[in-house]
């Protein structure tokens, strides 16, 4: 009989359980929430989450703002991809009035939307590596994401915080600027983007370490309402600009890919094969770019240029009135979503006639999926569980409403 | 999948349970009672011909001024084989905040139930842990209802009537400081 005490028994020492506060300011935790562990040695037996250290309360200040002054509120959800966020805003407000925009605002906007999605899902995937201790493609990564910002910026003036877009259209048309540094980012991103794929994807280590880290089966993940990359992981190929195509999305051809474990490894490159599905409608937009407006013809949303505020009495007035949020709403109630950088982001939007909503209830995809992580972690060590965060892509402002 | 055939099905399996169907915006919306969001919400995910696997969204409603439905909590179901979304709305009046949870139905809802008990202090019966999830746990009242203005209690002109609300479903400000009185 073996009479030396077996020290480690079941990976646990001397079954000594720990409680461990992983945040709320933790870099590992890429945001400001909480997670106490019970841990048995490196092993999660159990896990409880909080994630209300920056409640903002837009949807109670939403209830005393005109519609036009939403837009702010709403880069502060998902701040990786805010454009996103921000015209999804304006096509709600845009169903609930009535508007149709001219083709080539859906065109713009899609090109703004999908230059989002890739800035977004670049940030999640090169933090995976970083998580796993790579940091160079970071390094490079965030420089073509400064190049995306440089976009935004020469199209609205603003690069994180966007509030890009007016309700009815772009304050201004794309400059011939702005077509330029698409076109370059078109041509130069691919390369590099394709050099920090080929560190990472087929990486032994990286590979080792990401491939069963974290799982969840399609059912469960239906159940918890994940939508996006992360549940196209797991299987599920529900997307939001397919099933409800929004913004001209049908006039583009793309593919949906779908992983099968909904593992790290599958939300990593289900991500890295929308970023080139998304350089693919981007140049499918530009190519077909229509000529026209970028904005609809509503005076009554849509501010007229300044200097015939100066000159002619309806641009004064109808002036006068977007600004002091005079515009006249019907009423009704509304749900729309766009497929934002994590999944389906929704409004839904009540209004009473009023000038600002009666009700604005923000559907945010990382709030509903976000509380799937326990289970996800449990039994796996602390490494994976850290991974298994950064690969969900839980952005702390979209757990906030 | 469409209107016409979803309502079928629910009436063969719940007669005479939906009265007016609603459908603004392209969303069919129909209101039910509270004691048949269970059976209901069970039969819409399990039934074949209805199917909903997914709930899209469940958030809370105030409308001060309806005594009997001053709180609304509306549901958004969606079936993605068909692609068809449904809206459901429970209300319940202030002295019985009462809806049963369906987080044992769809995990999705703890949280935005925990949401929606946090803005609104709707309890939904059964939940596994109904605590605030936003706001810290010894705050006193439920922010998102109308009686709680944003703005300071002294000001006078962030009247409802600055918000184009005269006679509409929101109370105004005066109103608005009466019911808080009452509530204390």
């Amino acid at each position: 009989m073996n009479t030396t005490p077996q020290i480690f028994a079941n990976d646990s020492i001397d079954g000594e359980l720990a409680t461990l506060n992983l945040g709320p300011t933790h870099p590992a935790t890429h945001g400001i929430f909480q997670n106490v562990l019970k841990m048995d040695g490196e092993r999660i037996i159990s896990a409880e989450q909080t994630v209300g250290y920056i409640h903002r309360a837009f949807e109670k200040i939403a209830e005393r703002r005109p519609y036009n002054q939403i837009t702010p509120l709403t880069d502060r959800l998902n701040y990786c991809s805010s454009p996103i966020n921000n015209l999804g805003w304006d096509m709600t407000v845009e169903k609930l009035i009535g508007i149709e925009v001219p083709k080539r605002v859906d065109y713009m906007r899609v090109i703004i939307m999908e230059l989002a999605r890739i800035s977004d899902h670049l940030v999640c995937n090169s933090v995976i590596g970083v998580d796993t201790g790579a940091l160079t493609g970071f390094t490079y990564m965030f420089q073509e994401r400064e190049l995306i910002y440089d976009i935004f910026e020469g199209v609205c003036g603003a690069r994180l915080t966007t509030n890009i877009g007016r309700i009815g259209g772009f304050e201004r048309d794309f400059s011939a600027d702005v077509f330029k540094r698409i076109q370059t980012f078109l041509k130069e991103f691919p390369k590099r983007f394709n050099e920090f794929g080929n560190l990472l994807s087929r990486n032994r280590i990286f590979m080792d370490r990401v491939i069963g880290a974290g799982p969840i089966s399609g059912d469960r993940a239906l159940n918890y309402g994940f939508t996006g990359p992360n549940l196209r992981a797991a299987g599920v190929d529900y997307d939001v600009r397919v099933m409800n195509p929004y913004s001209s999305y049908q006039d583009f051809d793309f593919l949906v890919p779908v992983g099968e474990g909904g593992d790290t490894f599958d939300r990593f490159m289900v991500r890295q094969e929308e970023i080139n599905q998304s350089l693919s409608i981007i140049r499918q937009a530009l190519d077909k770019m229509p000529a026209g407006d970028y904005h609809a013809d509503v005076p009554e949303f849509y501010l007229p240029p300044k200097k015939d505020v100066y000159q002619s009495m309806e641009a004064l007035i109808y002036h006068f009135k977007i600004i002091m949020g005079e515009m006249k709403i019907p009423e009704g109630e509304v749900y729309f979503s766009v497929e934002g950088g994590n999944g389906e982001l929704g409004y839904y939007l009540i209004s009473d006639g009023g000038r600002t909503p009666y009700r604005l209830h923000f559907r945010r995809p990382c709030f509903i999926y976000y509380q799937a992580y326990p289970e996800m972690i449990k039994g796996s060590l602390l490494s994976d569980a850290i991974l298994t965060m950064s690969s969900m892509n839980v952005i702390a402002g979209e757990l906030d409403a | 999948m469409d209107k016409e055939s979803l309502l079928n099905a629910i009436e063969s399996q719940f007669p005479g349970l939906i009265s007016n169907p609603a459908e603004p915006h392209g969303m069919l919306t129909l209101e039910i009672p509270v004691n048949q969001l269970i059976p209901l919400v069970q039969f819409l995910k399990n039934d074949e011909r209805a199917n909903f696997v997914f709930l899209t969204d469940l958030c809370g409603v105030h409308y001060p001024s309806k005594a009997e439905k001053e709180f609304a909590v509306v549901y958004h179901l969606h079936n993605l084989e068909a692609n068809y979304r449904l809206r459901l709305k429970v209300f319940v009046g202030r002295e019985n905040l009462d809806v049963p949870t369906l987080s044992d139905i769809y995990s999705a809802a703890n949280w935005m139930e925990r949401e929606t008990f946090d803005f609104y202090g709707i309890n939904f019966t059964g939940h596994p842990n109904l605590t605030r999830i936003l706001n810290m746990d010894d705050m006193t009242y439920h922010p998102m209802r109308k009686e709680y203005p944003m703005e300071d209690a002294t000001r006078t002109d962030k009247d409802d009537r600055f918000f184009g609300r005269d006679g509409h479903e929101g109370v105004t400000f005066d109103q608005n400081k009466q019911i808080a009185k009452q509530n204390g």
